[in-house]
């Protein structure tokens, strides 16, 4: 991945986090490596549990005091380490070179607030400019997000705004302070379609503008064949396998990708045969409990290929075509059988 | 994301000391606050037993200092400090149980209804409305003038003004159960209506009831107290933490402990229920917290 | 064809808005506003729209768990609008109901067993070891072993959880199965196991489904016709095939194009909405899409359109497509 390539803006290498709960320490996180080049968008794709918004939350170190932490590994922007850094300094990073979007746009923000404020606060705590300026500088973000009527909305409390828009307001803020990276944990899951297809709109177009790298983190394969440009898919916090996005779509290497994708239904085909609904391909068995350690594969119990290798020994990741990335010890095998 | 568990997996059961010193360790205020309660009713039970007749006057050992003899020493009649502190624990547990008792289950009763009849609803929670408007002191105060004093006068003057807060708890909960999906599920799979309020609603009300059960129990215990002090309560033949530090308050100078030494022990006693209260409310529903 | 199990007519339900201190009604939402299909024996209608558009309120009031304003309620061919609780009651077996979330549509405090088994208990239809039997085939029927009857809800996955709620709704025998949202909240790979179980039921059992969802690929995976809905109306209402490939209504036009697919080769013109759903308390008068429709007219804003047939079995709520199926042009 790393040939000829400018040095990536975010690189996140070998990150293990875990949780120490009464049931035992959860890997939420068992080694996760990426890199983010300026202006890309990289999609997380993966299910409940498998450790993507866990991976956002410790890049932004905002795993919960005294429960998760980052056991192992380093997260550098732009080659400055963040594992390490003082809380002050982690501070003025988060919402200015860093910032998130969360999928609850109802309870991101504070509702005794005005939505101007909530924005200009971030623009004052980062940029040091006055209240004056900052409020100008919030007119401008939601006129950016396309919020009609801007200079009169600023004054809104965010009761007064619908879902969609209120998601809008919080690209704004997160966006206020130019930030190289932002991360968007499921930020349409909550919103209607059609609010959806306006939201993911306006993430494109204002990446175009801004040239902002995003990191797209979302258990809808559609969402992400949408927006991302290179993909990485998770599973019991490990990740199972990267590559660019037409690649991935074309040629998923790795069995639980494929049957992810084989999974769900399709809307754009139709699946009618001889007047009879087929069956969808099931991914038997469920996620394995983080607990306990796993040893081989974490996919072994669900797969069709496993082999008694994979149940005993984990895979690392390989590169059997260039740029795509894959953590399967029958991968080789897969990809020369070609993708059915 | 924390708690992912394989459904099916069956653990290795641990020993029962295993369990209990896992137990201890997670919820240390239930096993301090519990053991606390049982020592004292054990005390009450075994007051017969241990302690000398405490009504007993005794006018040449008057006001002598806690020693070998008295433990606690006597009061200004010579009566033993002790004797009574251990009886008047039996006073406070009564009233602290029964009160606790009566209040949940009334409430129980009523708050289901409200919860579940609108029209009962409407009216009766006016009604409640109305008796939380009177401080409860008062109240007590003023059931106690109109009959004649006795621990069952004092424990029903009590459990009225207690019973408003457990309505009002009762009632939430029941409306939140009504909107869930099983309650829903229940009445679509056929299950008529006693049914649905036995088996499905009031299970689920069970553990916010017994949390605040223990609250009612550890203020019942102070206003019993406070009755008492205040020559309102239990009548004075029968000792009482209350009406023994009413007694001894003329002669605080001379002889403290008649005062501090029952003081102690309802500090310990309402200590003790209020810290079952917590541990539990954090066991059975770290929700309820905010409901409170 | 078979013989409807669920016939709905103009079924209204209204939510009235109380104000001030002496809670006076200000007002009403029309949560639905006039709503008529029919489900057939071993048919699945899908019912799909956005939040708001009052698809959950439909199923909840055609089984009675909420008193419908006005309309008709068929089920097997009978009447059970006016039916008091009691009434209801001997019907209830015919029409079952899953819900959408696996974690708060289960008794935390029954055991999975008893869970299923309340249904047939309440109507008597087994108890003690017959009980137990038929409880346990239906557990191996949605897929569970039947050793964990003893298991409580909380031991359970998501997708399990899923299972044993079909399973509870299967034990009286209905024959019609309202599905609200029943696998919008568990993973894909589960969704997929529930879904199957979903047809397999239903080709061996003949259930007719209501299933209402958001999720377009699901619809079309499941349902045989689907009805749309937005605000409290149904404004179409076709064979699946039909809304799919020639979707009549601009809102159906808008929904099909807006659903994300999971192909990054392919580039699609979308027909992006403008603005938000209106609050059902107070919606737009004339038609209800026109304020975000790209191709309303004056009289879109006068005039309610009415559901009619504009080609066989494909009906349209669309004022536009009065002249005609072609009168407007259709998506590429």
């Amino acid at each position: 991945m790393q040939r000829n390539q400018p040095a990536p803006l975010l690189e996140v290498d070998n990150l293990h986090c875990h949780f120490f709960t009464l049931d035992g320490v959860v890997r939420a996180v068992d080694g996760v490596s990426f890199s983010l080049q300026r202006g890309e968008t990289l999609g997380i794709v993966g299910e409940s549990g498998c450790g993507k918004s866990v991976t956002a939350m410790s890049i932004l170190r905002l795993l919960p005091k005294g429960l998760g932490r980052i056991v192992d590994g380093s997260v550098k922007l732009e080659g400055r380490e963040l594992t390490t850094l003082g809380d002050a300094d982690m501070r003025s990073m988060r919402g200015h070179q860093v910032s998130m979007i969360f999928q609850e746009p109802m309870t991101s923000l504070n509702p005794v607030l005005t939505v101007g404020l909530q924005i200009a606060e971030n623009v004052e705590r980062h940029l040091n400019v006055g209240r004056k300026a900052a409020m100008e500088r919030a007119v401008e973000m939601l006129r950016l997000v396309k919020i009609p009527d801007a200079e009169r909305r600023v004054n809104d409390y965010p009761h007064q705004f619908s879902g969609g828009m209120r998601q809008r307001v919080m690209i704004a803020i997160a966006l206020s302070c130019n930030p190289q990276v932002l991360i968007a944990d499921e930020p349409t899951t909550a919103l209607d379609v059609t609010i959806q297809a306006q939201i993911l709109d306006l993430m494109l177009e204002l990446k175009q503008k801004l040239n902002t790298a995003i990191i797209m983190i979302t258990h809808d394969l559609g969402v992400i064949a949408e927006t991302a440009q290179r993909v990485l898919v998770m599973y019991a916090g490990r990740k199972v396998e990267e590559a660019p996005v037409v690649e991935l779509f074309q040629r998923p290497l790795h069995p639980y990708t494929q049957g992810l994708m084989r999974a769900r239904p399709r809307l754009d085909v139709e699946a009618e045969e001889q007047g009879r609904r087929p069956r969808l391909q099931e991914i038997q068995g469920m996620v394995p409990a983080l607990n306990r350690p796993i040893l081989g594969c974490a996919f072994a119990p669900r797969c069709g290929y496993a082999t008694d290798r994979c149940r005993s020994e984990a895979p690392g990741l390989t590169e059997p075509v260039p740029g795509h990335l894959v953590a399967c010890w029958e991968a080789t095998k897969i990809a020369g059988m070609g993708h059915a | 994301m924390a708690s992912i568990t394989l459904a099916g997996d069956a653990e290795p059961r641990p020993g029962a000391l295993a369990r209990l010193v896992t137990f201890t360790r997670r919820n240390p205020t239930i096993v301090i606050g519990g053991l606390l309660m049982l020592a004292l009713a054990g005390l009450a039970l075994a007051a017969p037993y241990i302690t000398s007749d405490p009504l007993k006057m005794n006018p040449r050992m008057r006001f002598r200092l806690p020693g070998e003899q008295f433990w606690f020493g006597t009061d200004q009649f010579g009566r033993d400090v002790y004797a009574r502190t251990i009886w008047g624990t039996r006073v406070s547990l009564v009233v602290g149980l029964s009160v606790a008792a009566l209040a949940s289950v009334l409430g129980l009763i009523v708050g289901l209804l409200c919860g579940f009849y609108k029209a009962v609803d409407g009216v009766v929670m006016r009604v409640m409305d109305g008796i939380m408007a009177i401080p409860s002191i008062l109240l007590a105060i003023a059931l106690i003038t109109l009959t004649r004093p006795g621990l069952p006068i004092v424990i029903v003057a009590i459990v009225i003004p207690e019973i408003p807060r457990v309505v009002r708890l009762v009632r939430s909960v029941v409306l939140s159960l009504r909107a869930q999906p099983y309650i829903e599920a229940a009445i679509a799979g056929g299950t008529k209506t006693p049914k649905l309020l036995l088996r499905h609603i009031v299970p689920n009300t069970l553990a916010p009831l017994i949390v605040q059960a223990t609250y009612v129990c550890a203020s019942a215990i102070l206003t019993e107290a406070g009755l008492s002090f205040l020559g309102v309560g239990v009548p004075p033949e029968i000792p009482s933490w209350g009406n023994i530090i009413a007694q001894g308050r003329s002669f605080f100078q001379i002889a403290p402990w008649s005062i501090l030494i029952p003081g102690i022990f309802l500090a310990i006693m309402v200590l003790a229920v209020n810290m079952l209260g917590d541990g539990l409310r954090d066991r059975l529903d770290p929700r309820l917290a905010r409901r409170m | 064809m078979t013989a409807p199990v669920l016939e709905v007519e103009n079924l209204q339900k209204h939510f009235p808005i109380h104000k001030g201190l002496l809670r006076r009604q200000a007002g009403s939402v029309r949560a639905v506003d006039g709503v008529s299909f029919a489900v057939r024996a071993g048919e699945t209608l899908g019912l799909v729209g956005e939040s708001g558009c009052g698809k959950s309120t439909v199923g909840r009031a055609v089984l009675k768990l909420i008193d419908p304003t006005g309309g008709r309620i068929l089920l097997d061919g009978e009447d059970v609008t006016e039916l008091n609780a009691a009434g209801m009651w001997a019907r209830r077996r015919r029409a079952q109901i899953v819900f959408q979330d696996p974690y708060s549509s289960l008794n935390p405090r029954l055991s999975a067993g008893a869970i299923v088994g309340e249904p047939l208990e309440n109507y008597g239809l087994a108890s003690g070891r017959e009980k137990t039997n038929r409880v346990a085939k239906l557990f191996e029927r949605v897929g569970l072993r039947a050793d964990f009857m003893r298991k409580f809800p909380h031991e359970f996955s998501g997708g399990q959880r899923q299972r044993l709620g079909i399973a509870r709704a299967l034990s009286v025998g209905p024959a019609l199965i309202v599905a609200d949202e029943p696998v919008s909240a568990l993973d894909v790979s589960v969704q997929a196991q529930v879904l199957n179980l979903l047809i397999d039921l239903q080709e061996e059992l003949g259930l007719g489904y209501l299933f209402i969802s958001h999720d377009l690929a699901v619809m079309r995976h499941i349902s045989h016709r689907i009805a749309v809905m937005y605000l409290g109306r149904i404004v179409e209402l076709a064979d699946k095939r039909a809304l799919f490939t020639r979707p009549l209504h601009p809102y159906t036009e808008a929904l099909l194009s807006a659903a994300p697919i999971p192909d990054p080769t392919r580039q699609r013109k979308k027909l992006v909405l403008q603005g938000d759903v209106p609050s059902p308390a107070n919606p737009p008068k004339g038609c209800h899409f026109h304020t975000r429709c790209p191709y309303a007219i004056a009289r879109c804003k006068v005039e309610d359109p009415v559901l009619r047939e504009a080609l066989p079995g494909h009906q349209v709520a669309c004022l536009r497509r009065e002249a005609g199926p072609d009168a407007l042009p259709l998506p590429a």
